[in-house]
């Protein structure tokens, strides 16, 4: 008797099991960790867990919003004391060192998963480290150059395409007493932005990423060539004085001022120059120029990630919460203008009607068939990127001390890729 | 025959040796926590250094390495080299907190109403948090709305940008690193002055001491603790100048104003950084310069207790 209600206990297990596999009530807690700490991603970020509590009443979720700068030194401590079920990082080689520890979960069976392969396949390469995918893509974003659409029409320009055109464009603009690029160094990313177009669009995509991975030497002709080509844009007085002591942010009201006529930066500085006050016929956008002619156009979109960490307690309500951050519908609601006003991952979404949005999704969609780069301090290691920004910075206060610059790149590469 | 013998028999051991104890047991929770949270650290940097350590994997030994690339980093005047040679400029001038500070207290220690008023104004830097005197100074060499360009302006010089140029930026710093250290050796040198005897400056007088002569033959003789705490503090607070450095510049333009403490910050533990062992090195040299202070200070206070 006895042995038989056993059975019969284990028979319904089984049908259970078989019964519902994907409609299991998820239970427990699941813990997740955001780097989203300013106001309004940070809403997003909660409205959205909180619709996903909606349809998992039996989870309890707890949420924890870490500072976006602190969080970055953080990670390497919860990840291995005391780990969330998810937690949000960086694509690329900014996950590498985390990924070799073994302490992100290979999430590559959720993009076997027929709903999810076709939709999210666009970010699936920079999630991919050594054939396998260990995280999801929540949001990217278009860099590009936006320009002071007012001052281009006083001056006469319109925008350019080729290289020449953005130098005389350049020049005309620095005639009538004003600097054709603001940019603020003294967090030194910017400056990769600028050595990621430069490199990208004088040497190609497949170069540009083999000097990331420290197969080709700095003081390589190709790589000088890229700064002759910068050095003609700062010899000119393109960009604006003293940009070492401005963060990005204090860049900002040289362009809202009219001091400065463009800015190369992510697509998520378009709010806070609208929120300046310039309108949307003040403010507009351009794809970065070609300039040799013989490489495909490719783009920076830095991609922001969800991730599992290996010591996860709650990993299927961890993976149901990924099939929900990049469901078509979520990623529709958190990218769209009201909230981080960014670019959805998933192809069946739909994009918001925002002009820079437009513009940067069809860029990125049609017009950058040499390739998707994350960022400079994303796709080179991290020393190798503090190093060269550094070299950038230096370079674009004093041009001519570039061999000396190289020397140093080239110093720094031999110690960092063994 | 024993000791013991001539002590009563019920006297337990713990009684007997009360004396000696005592100190000890009073010493015990301090000596404890010097032990794990001070020395047993250092002995951990030491380790550290010979290792390679990201901070997640596995570290490697590699012995002496982390050294040699330091050694080649000074040789090739690269971002050691700036650091040591920040730290040596900064050891130098931070110094100059003990005159400035020593001025102001004999400037401040009069009788008149309000005193301590205007006491308090100088001492303020002192109280305010590092960060807003970071903060402060940084928007005072500021070269677009900064108050320094705006006065130079006037007189028909400038602009420049002081936190932007790489041979200006240390002592940008070190000035404002200044303005709270100037007031902290102030209270020192106030306190000081209050214990002066009058009687000897009475003496001095009869004898005909005034001006430079008085101060330098009366007043500073007694001002030596004094002095030496100032001595103290302000070389401490020369090598551990991190905090401005990080508010102000972040080590830049181009790694030219950081220091050790931040260098090995930036290496180790910073957005970039993953070299533990590098940075433990660091530590270990900055470490090796302070013991030469502190061995230093230890023996002067030691030959003052012995009374020479």
């Amino acid at each position: 008797m006895h042995s038989k209600m056993k059975q019969t206990v284990a028979a319904f297990a089984v049908a259970a099991a078989f019964a519902a596999p994907a409609k299991a009530e998820l239970t427990g807690d699941l813990t997740i960790f955001l780097d989203t700490s300013n106001p309004a991603p940070r809403a997003t970020m909660e409205e959205m867990i909180g619709r996903f509590g909606e349809l998992h009443p039996g989870l309890s979720i707890e949420t924890t919003v870490i500072d976006r700068e602190a969080y970055k030194t953080q990670i390497r401590n919860f990840l291995t004391a005391n780990a969330p079920d998810v937690a949000t990082w960086y694509a690329a080689n900014r996950m590498r060192p985390y990924v070799e520890a073994g302490l992100f979960e290979d999430v590559s069976d959720l993009y076997a998963e027929p709903e999810i392969a076709e939709a999210i396949a666009s970010t699936k390469g920079a999630l991919t480290i050594d054939d396998k995918q260990w995280g999801v893509a929540y949001t990217y974003y278009q860099w590009g150059v936006y320009y002071r659409k007012d001052i281009f029409a006083e001056l006469g320009l319109s925008e350019p395409t080729t290289w020449d055109e953005e130098k005389a464009n350049c020049a005309k603009i620095v005639e009538s007493g004003r600097a054709c690029y603001t940019i603020g160094t003294k967090y030194l990313w910017t400056a990769g932005g600028w050595f990621d177009y430069l490199n990208m669009r004088t040497n190609g995509f497949d170069f540009h990423m083999d000097l990331a991975a420290g197969k080709v030497s700095w003081e390589d002709e190709r790589v000088k060539q890229t700064f002759m080509n910068w050095k003609e844009l700062i010899d000119m007085g393109g960009f604006i004085a003293d940009h070492q002591t401005y963060s990005w942010q204090e860049a900002l009201p040289f362009m809202v001022k009219g001091e400065a006529a463009a800015y190369l930066m992510g697509n998520f500085a378009v709010a806070p120059l609208r929120e300046a006050g310039l309108t949307d016929d003040q403010l507009d956008f351009y794809q970065f120029v070609k300039i040799n002619p013989d490489v495909a156009l490719s783009e920076d979109a830095p991609t922001d990630t969800f991730h599992i960490p290996s010591n996860a307690k709650n990993k299927e309500a961890a993976r149901e919460f990924l099939r929900y951050v990049v469901s078509a519908e979520n990623q529709t609601i958190i990218n769209n203008g009201d909230n981080l006003g960014q670019l959805p991952v998933n192809a069946n979404s739909s994009v918001d009607d925002d002009k820079f949005l437009n513009q940067g999704f069809d860029m990125l969609s049609n017009n950058a068939t040499g390739g998707v780069a994350q960022f400079w301090d994303r796709d080179a290691p991290a020393e190798m990127a503090k190093a060269s920004m550094e070299g950038f910075q230096e370079f674009m206060v004093k041009p001519d001390e570039l061999d000396k610059i190289l020397a140093k790149l080239e110093r720094a590469r031999g110690r960092i890729y063994k | 025959m024993t000791v013991s013998a001539d002590i009563s028999e019920n006297e337990s051991w713990f009684h007997r040796n009360q004396q000696s104890l005592a100190p000890w047991l009073f010493l015990a929770p301090g000596i404890l926590f010097f032990a794990v949270y001070v020395i047993a650290p250092v002995f951990q940097s030491f380790n550290l250094s010979l290792y390679e350590w990201d901070g997640l994997g596995q570290a490697e030994y590699v012995g002496l390495r982390n050294y040699e690339d330091l050694y080649y980093e000074f040789v090739d005047r690269d971002a050691f080299y700036t650091a040591l040679k920040n730290n040596v400029i900064w050891l130098a001038l931070y110094l100059l907190a003990i005159p400035a500070g020593l001025f102001i207290a004999l400037f401040l220690n009069q009788t008149v109403a309000g005193i301590r008023i205007y006491k308090s104004l100088f001492f303020f830097p002192f109280v305010i948090s590092q960060v807003v005197v970071g903060l402060v100074f940084s928007w005072f060499y500021d070269p677009n709305f900064g108050l320094l360009n705006t006065i130079i302006g006037f007189v028909g010089l400038g602009p420049i940008n002081v936190l932007g140029n790489e041979d200006l930026v240390t002592y940008g710093i070190i000035a404002a690193g200044l303005w709270p250290q100037t007031a902290y050796c102030m209270i020192l040198y106030l306190t000081g002055l209050n214990a002066v005897d009058p009687e000897q400056i009475e003496a001095g007088r009869l004898d005909g001491a005034k001006g430079w002569s008085m101060l330098r033959n009366i007043i500073l003789p007694q001002l030596r603790p004094a002095t030496f705490i100032a001595f103290v503090v302000t070389i401490i607070g020369a090598l551990r100048s991190f905090d401005l450095i990080s508010i102000m510049t972040e080590g830049g333009p181009f790694g030219s104003s950081r220091v050790l403490a931040y260098y090995m910050f930036e290496v180790a533990l910073s957005e970039y950084g993953f070299r533990m062992g590098y940075g433990a090195a660091i530590a270990v040299v900055l470490f090796l310069i302070m013991m030469c202070f502190i061995t230093y200070f230890l023996w002067s206070m030691y030959r003052e207790e012995r009374g020479y």
